[in-house]
């Protein structure tokens, strides 16, 4: 043992106290507040940019064009995330023309809506259905990725990307390195809708993304929202990797914000921290995003029903929330860095347990901040389970699961 | 076996133009292209023995059947729409979350489970529930399943609605995911012909032609036409994959010209004419028993109602057009004719027919909405047989531990818990 070796590094940020409670309130002192107290849902998020104003702050953005970096003449507009898949698409279409769009059924709007009105405005040769294969859609795609050109593919769910798995790992992820640097697929980038929906049973709520994490040469991200979503799928197609990009379907109608309407990229590879914490860090990505902010506000300010389970102590523990969005690479400086201020990590994740994406990143954490941990790295997962119909909201974390899991290891 | 005339032909060719090292092909000195697997070079033809208003069609030979054997096919034809009916409805109401209809394809099910044995393993896509309940597998077990009771036999209330299965009705349970039973139906078809008690058995495999794009459809009939297995492949032609036309979904003649690239017997027939739906199956099945191999059975037909409940398909086509094929070309219809005109039925049986499957299915409807989901407990089991690993057994106890917690208080959970059997006592009471 070399405890010279175990000292950490020095943090960027002072550690805060407990003292500052977390701003935000939602009860109302005039009426009782419903069954499950008054608490944000995906609709009334805290975390959405339903303002210009907001939308044109949203951190990391780049401005893709020739205007001035001004963000003053910049318009925004309302916009749910297929909404803003489909202004994505509709950019890159526009703008590149190298770029086609396919996948099964896409050709009149895709069963989600990502690709309404694109067929007739760009062209069936451009904006087309392929027949029913999975496998043969990520083959194409890698064809014409092989030869310089920006297929953007649709696997209509992410639970039915497997056939397509051995495309993907095999072919996308190694071309570059099998080929000594001379082809790649840069241009690939794959679309699929993932996550829970509350009723999907085995084959529609699955969050595959953890199979992908051994395969470097891909890119995989998860997105959160709209403004999200346009930003990052920008990135994702111009990237010089191919890029597995999921997104999480119940945020196609629930999640809305003011989206600008040029084009922007935001950065692939970095998490954002959505709120500030010295405490502990709480990290995930997608559709549990949402939950954990519900989570921060029964911390906070715990229905009556929770009340008995938060002690008082706790309740004004500030919490850093950290969307990791890019799942592969992951930005193990960000939460390096949060998590040595903290000495707390809890990570949420939809998909089981077992060698979930969770697992990699507690791995890394523990051996970077070891000496800085003051609790276990917690993982609040889906079960080693499938995902079971009539027992998904016992399967699927919700907040009553974070909310517990961070009073466990806060207090430990 | 019967490769051989081919084969001696080719020899006699190769006496002047030389031979292959490796195939029968005969050599030929002119260059010619071909893309139909017809000797005329047109498309494949389509065997009818019903016309359009139930009259056999010139030349027809009805398959043999009686009036009792008659009346079952009818009753479950309508049988079938029946439930649809309800079912799509109580989803709409919010009752369930989901289900698939059969409008338009019930001649192509109920002709095909009538023409295989009852112990015939079935190997379905998600549109075959007809084939169980020509087995016997009862409206209540439909619904059981559909609302994912604490009686949902066939999967404990952890699949979405119309995922059935039944090992008692030789029917495998309904995957998601498209296509992978095609495969699974060729290593069915070689273990029944390994086993003396069920060697006089085969597998049917159903599939729709959107499925029959994925890799594994040709993995599949690779498989039973080379090891060989006994399988018989039944493609539901219904015309939309979702939102894809077929003509979208493949260049060539349909799935049936597929079969001769595998060298294997094929047909395709009127899919909405039960009776040649039941000649074809029936010829198909005996050979596929006999020669040990994979045939292939296309039925054509049309999606009458939309995907699914989560499909509007008048997005994507004309409701005109769906309105004309339900009228020209109704099965049911079709076979109804052919009944009266032997006279097997009339409107007044039609009535009393009608009224009492609607009165069982509401019956089985409502006991099934009454009933409670299976223990929540269930949540766990069944990922493995034998030794349950450490993490199962852990994370029920983190489930249990937080259900102890909470399960009382927190309002969304004690709402939840109340739809299990034992309100999750089953975990928390031990």
């Amino acid at each position: 043992m070399l405890p010279t070796r175990r000292i950490p590094t020095l943090v960027s940020r002072p550690r805060r106290s407990f003292s500052k409670p977390f701003q935000r309130h939602n009860s109302s002192v005039a009426e009782p507040p419903p069954a499950g107290g008054h608490l944000p849902s995906i609709a009334n998020s805290k975390l959405l940019r339903t303002t210009r104003e907001r939308s044109l702050r949203t951190q990391g953005l780049s401005w893709n064009d020739e205007q001035a970096e001004s963000t003053t003449v910049r318009e925004t507009r309302k916009m749910n995330v297929y909404q803003a898949v489909r202004d994505a698409l509709s950019i890159a279409l526009t703008k590149d023309d190298n770029a086609v769009v396919f996948g099964e059924d896409i050709a009149f709007g895709g069963v989600f809506r990502c690709t309404m009105g694109l067929a007739e405005e760009f062209g069936r040769e451009r904006v087309f259905n392929t027949p029913l294969t999975e496998q043969g859609i990520a083959g194409f795609a890698i064809g014409m990725a092989l030869m310089g050109h920006t297929p953007i593919a649709e696997i209509q769910f992410a639970d039915y990307i497997f056939p397509a798995f051995d495309q993907l790992v095999n072919e996308a992820a190694k071309i570059r390195y099998r080929s000594g640097g001379q082809y790649n697929v840069g241009g690939l980038t794959i679309r699929t809708p993932t996550m829970s929906v509350g009723h999907g049973g085995l084959y529609h709520s699955q969050s595959p993304e953890g199979f992908f994490m051994g395969a470097s040469g891909l890119k995989v991200v998860i997105p959160r929202s709209p403004i999200q979503v346009k930003g990052l799928l920008l990135s994702a197609i111009r990237d010089p990797n191919p890029v597995i990009f999921m997104e999480p379907k119940i945020l196609y109608r629930s999640a809305i914000e003011q989206v600008p309407i040029d084009d922007y990229t935001l950065p692939l590879g970095r998490a954002e921290t959505l709120v500030e914490g010295s405490d502990l860090t709480l990290l995930t990505w997608g559709t549990p995003v949402y939950h954990c902010e519900t989570a921060l506000h029964m911390l906070n300010d715990p229905p009556p029903a929770l009340a008995p389970h938060i002690p008082e102590s706790l309740r004004k523990a500030k919490i850093e929330l950290i969307d990791l969005r890019s799942i592969l690479p992951w930005d193990a400086a960000a939460i390096t860095e949060s998590v040595n201020c903290t000495g707390r990590l809890v990570i949420v994740h939809e998909a089981g347990m077992t060698a979930g994406v969770g697992a990699e990143i507690a791995a890394e954490v523990q051996k970077r901040c070891f000496l800085r941990l003051s609790a276990p790295v917690k993982r609040i997962t889906g079960w080693d389970t499938p995902v079971a119909l009539q027992y998904e909201k016992f399967y699927i974390p919700d907040a009553v699961r974070i909310v517990d899991g961070l009073v466990e290891t806060l207090a430990y | 076996m019967f490769r051989r005339p081919f084969a001696s032909r080719g020899i006699r060719r190769s006496i002047h133009l030389g031979t292959l090292p490796n195939s029968h092909s005969p050599i030929v000195s002119s260059l010619s292209f071909f893309k139909s697997v017809t000797p005329d070079g047109g498309i494949i033809p389509t065997f009818r023995v019903l016309d359009g208003v139930g009259r056999p069609v010139e030349g027809a030979q009805i398959p043999e059947i009686d009036e009792p054997f008659a009346r079952r096919l009818y009753e479950n034809m309508q049988l079938l729409p029946t439930l649809d009916t309800v079912l799509y409805q109580v989803q709409r109401q919010g009752k369930t979350s989901f289900h698939m209809t059969s409008h338009g394809e019930e001649a192509t099910i109920i002709g095909s489970a009538a023409a295989l044995e009852l112990d015939d393993e079935v190997l379905g896509q998600y549109r075959e529930m007809g084939v169980l309940l020509w087995r016997g597998f009862s409206v209540d077990s439909v619904m059981n399943q559909c609302f994912g009771n604490q009686e949902d036999t066939s999967g404990k209330g952890r699949q979405m609605p119309v995922h059935f299965g039944s090992p008692k009705h030789h029917f495998h349970t309904i995957s998601s995911p498209l296509a992978t039973q095609i495969p699974h139906a060729a290593g069915v078809g070689y273990a029944l012909r390994r086993s003396d008690r069920r060697s006089r058995n085969i597998a049917a495999c159903f599939f729709g032609e959107g499925a029959a794009s994925e890799g594994d459809f040709h993995a599949g009939l690779l498989l039973a036409s080379t090891i060989p297995s006994p399988t018989l492949f039944i493609a539901r032609n219904n015309g939309f994959a979702i939102s894809t036309p077929s003509t979208e979904q493949y260049y060539g003649d349909g799935i049936a010209s597929r079969g001769p690239g595998y060298g294997i017997d094929t047909v395709r027939v009127d899919g909405n004419d039960v009776l040649a739906v039941i000649a074809a199956v029936r010829e198909a099945r005996k050979r596929t028993l006999e020669q040990g191999r994979a045939v292939l059975v296309e039925a054509m037909s049309y999606r009458v109602g939309h995907h699914s409940t989560s499909d509007d398909s008048f997005a994507y086509r004309q409701r005109t057009e769906v309105e004309d094929r339900k009228r020209i070309d109704n099965p049911i219809a079709r076979f109804r004719l052919y009944m009266e005109s032997q006279g097997w039925w009339n409107a007044t049986e039609e009535e009393e027919l009608k009224a009492r499957l609607k009165a069982d299915v509401m019956k089985a409807l409502k006991r099934a909405e009454s009933l409670p989901r299976c223990e929540l407990g269930e949540l766990f089991t069944d990922v493995y047989a034998g030794e349950e690993p450490w993490n199962i057994k852990e994370q029920r106890a983190e489930l249990t531990g937080l259900l102890k917690k909470y399960g009382d208080s927190w309002e969304p959970w004690r709402t939840e818990l109340g739809r299990f059997k034992n309100k999750g006592q089953d975990l928390t009471s031990v």
